[in-house]
């Protein structure tokens, strides 16, 4: 292993974000934030939904927020420097085996994802203002689920990004991303499907489940959850599985 | 201390269509239509060995498709043989592809550029993934921008470059960790003539300072100025090696003068075989013989007496003097353009 080589393609990460830093600022928190306004505010307001629903609603956010940040911090370039221009050869050729440069991403993503959730706890509290009943009983299963959930949502990204081609990218977010927000028990509590139940059964195959019961547990844990065990053991899982995947993917990418 | 390159019986067949920049396969794939092997088989290597000593310049010359591409593929660590093994210097390339990493400097045909950070940044980084000092991999950046003439342009994204200014700049990329060995794939396809000869005068400076060089190309010129010996790769395998003037030496008479006639005769051919100065008359298709000679255009005037007595009527007449390219028409019966 080859620490210098890591470090130096973890900073060439960074300096690309700090270089795209407000476009990757309003890609992350403009769509979560406009929806805690919507919903938060103008329908608990004019009294459509009850003022409860703002505690309900931050977890779902922070959870969905960190996700997509991850997955798309990785997805995205990997996607485009695998296309024609080969953009991640110089990487390839650098002095490291290539399984590392997957993690290095991996890590890249981590990071992205764990800022994404931190910074849109306090924005989304101050758009939601007074009436959120926000907890941390436990802080030590909050880091370690808020890490799990980064993890799932980096690895998540180095599946799809050496998945899927540039033409396919419409396709993942109507075939992938789409469902995987509705049905990740973002905006409602898992508990709330129990009218459905086959599609309550059928959501449990979604991580992001997971990942929104996980911070519904320790951040609003007035209401009901899915037991945290099962999170820890739901987002293990398929942070192992999605890590797998992406691997074998990448190195099918990187190597003819 | 030079490194030197060596290949053993490398064999790789794509499954699929080859990566980008790895032209060998797109051509064989037209081959293998109709042929035994299911559809997405394409061959591009068939067991090519190849031994380039430390410190030389090294060609491999051949067209589209002949599997250069697909050998530096193999030899840096982007493409996996199929069966035979690869060797820079002591290592194995597919044992030990970390060793190997640190040896070579690659120069991809088409740039790969990274297209997130400016020129001056992209050689930075590169000399930070190998490790190279801050101070050492700043000073060696600006001078190697001053070299390939980007210094004005050192601060900007390389997504709006000239074709040419990437292709510089790709080269300059690899030789920021100064590796012992340098791989160039087709290096000055795409450049004006004036950038080729400074791109010319920089390969011949690297290998003075002792290290090896191997280019791959199809430009017969480039092949003759820069390369100490050449292999000539068709079809994934080697059908010559030697110096050039060596392998010059090998075409019978060194002159070929290509011949179309309207209609020809079998008894013109022996007719052509008996002029002097002609070493071997070969049919060529279609309607047309290939004749190799000691002599250029002295024969014309028997050639059309010779044509006009047998009732077949002269066409097309190109003669061409010594060349790689002649060597390259004896050895496969085709142009290195077609």
């Amino acid at each position: 292993m080859n620490w210098k080589t890591f470090g130096a393609m973890l900073a060439r990460d960074a300096h690309v974000a700090r270089r795209n830093a407000i476009q990757l600022v309003l890609q992350t928190f403009l769509q979560p934030l406009l929806f805690v306004f919507v919903f938060g505010k103008v329908m608990v307001s004019s009294g459509f939904l009850p003022e409860a629903y703002k505690s309900l609603l931050l977890p779902g956010i922070i959870s969905i927020s960190m996700v997509f940040t991850g997955i798309w911090a990785v997805a995205m370039p990997l996607i485009a420097e695998f296309q024609w221009t080969r953009e991640i050869e110089d990487r390839l050729l650098a002095p490291i085996s290539v399984g590392w440069i997957a993690i290095e991403k991996v890590i890249a993503g981590m990071i992205q994802a764990l800022i994404a959730g931190l910074v849109v706890i306090p924005m989304a509290w101050l758009v939601l203002g007074r009436g959120v009943q926000i907890s941390l009983g436990s802080p030590g299963t909050f880091a370690l689920i808020i890490l799990l959930i980064a993890t799932f949502s980096a690895c998540g990204g180095l599946a799809l990004g050496c998945t899927i081609n540039q033409q396919h990218i419409g396709l993942m977010f109507g075939m992938v991303i789409t469902p995987m927000i509705f049905f990740g028990c973002t905006y409602y509590p898992w508990s709330a499907l129990k009218t459905f139940p086959i599609l309550q059964k059928a959501v449990l195959i979604n991580p992001l489940v997971y990942a929104s019961e996980g911070m519904r547990a320790t951040l609003a844990p007035q209401f009901s959850h899915l037991p945290v065990a099962a999170v820890l053991g739901a987002l293990l899982f398929f942070d192992i599985l999605l890590l797998v995947v992406g691997l074998q993917q990448f190195e099918k990418k990187a190597v003819s | 201390m030079p490194v030197g390159i060596r290949t053993q019986e490398l064999c790789k067949t794509y499954n699929s269509a080859p990566p980008l920049g790895t032209a060998g396969g797109f051509v064989a794939r037209a081959d293998a239509k109709g042929s035994k092997q299911p559809k997405n088989q394409i061959p591009a290597l068939d067991g090519l060995s190849l031994e380039v000593q430390p410190g030389e310049i090294f060609g491999l010359l051949g067209p589209n498709g002949a599997g250069k591409s697909t050998t530096v593929g193999v030899l840096t660590t982007r493409v996996r043989p199929t069966s035979g093994v690869a060797w820079i210097g002591e290592h194995d390339v597919w044992k030990e592809p970390t060793k190997v990493k640190h040896l070579i400097g690659v120069v991809p045909q088409r740039p790969n550029l990274d297209f997130s950070l400016t020129a001056r940044e992209i050689l930075v980084f590169h000399g930070a993934y190998f490790g190279i000092a801050s101070r050492v991999r700043n000073e060696r950046a600006d001078g190697l921008l001053e070299k390939f003439k980007l210094t004005e342009r050192g601060n900007q994204m390389v997504r709006g470059f000239s074709g040419g200014m990437m292709q510089r700049l790709s080269i300059a990329r690899a030789m920021m960790h100064d590796p012992q060995v340098l791989f160039l794939d087709e290096p000055s396809a795409g450049l004006d003539p004036q950038t080729r000869i400074l791109l010319w005068e920089i390969i011949r400076e690297y290998h003075q300072a002792g290290k090896t060089v191997l280019l791959t190309t199809h430009n017969m010129e480039e092949a003759d100025a820069l390369c100490q010996r050449l292999a000539i790769v068709d079809h994934g395998h080697r059908i010559a090696l030697g110096t050039p003037a060596e392998l010059k030496a090998t075409i019978p008479g060194g002159f070929v003068l290509r011949l179309r006639f309207g209609n020809q005769t079998p008894e013109l051919l022996k007719k052509l075989e008996g002029l002097s100065g002609v070493r071997e008359v070969r049919p060529a298709e279609p309607a047309g013989v290939d004749v190799y000679a000691d002599r250029g255009g002295s024969l014309i005037s028997e050639i059309a007496n010779l044509a006009v007595g047998s009732g077949a009527e002269l066409s097309d007449v190109h003669i061409s003097e010594p060349s790689l390219e002649n060597l390259f028409l004896h050895h496969t019966g085709r142009s290195l353009r077609d």
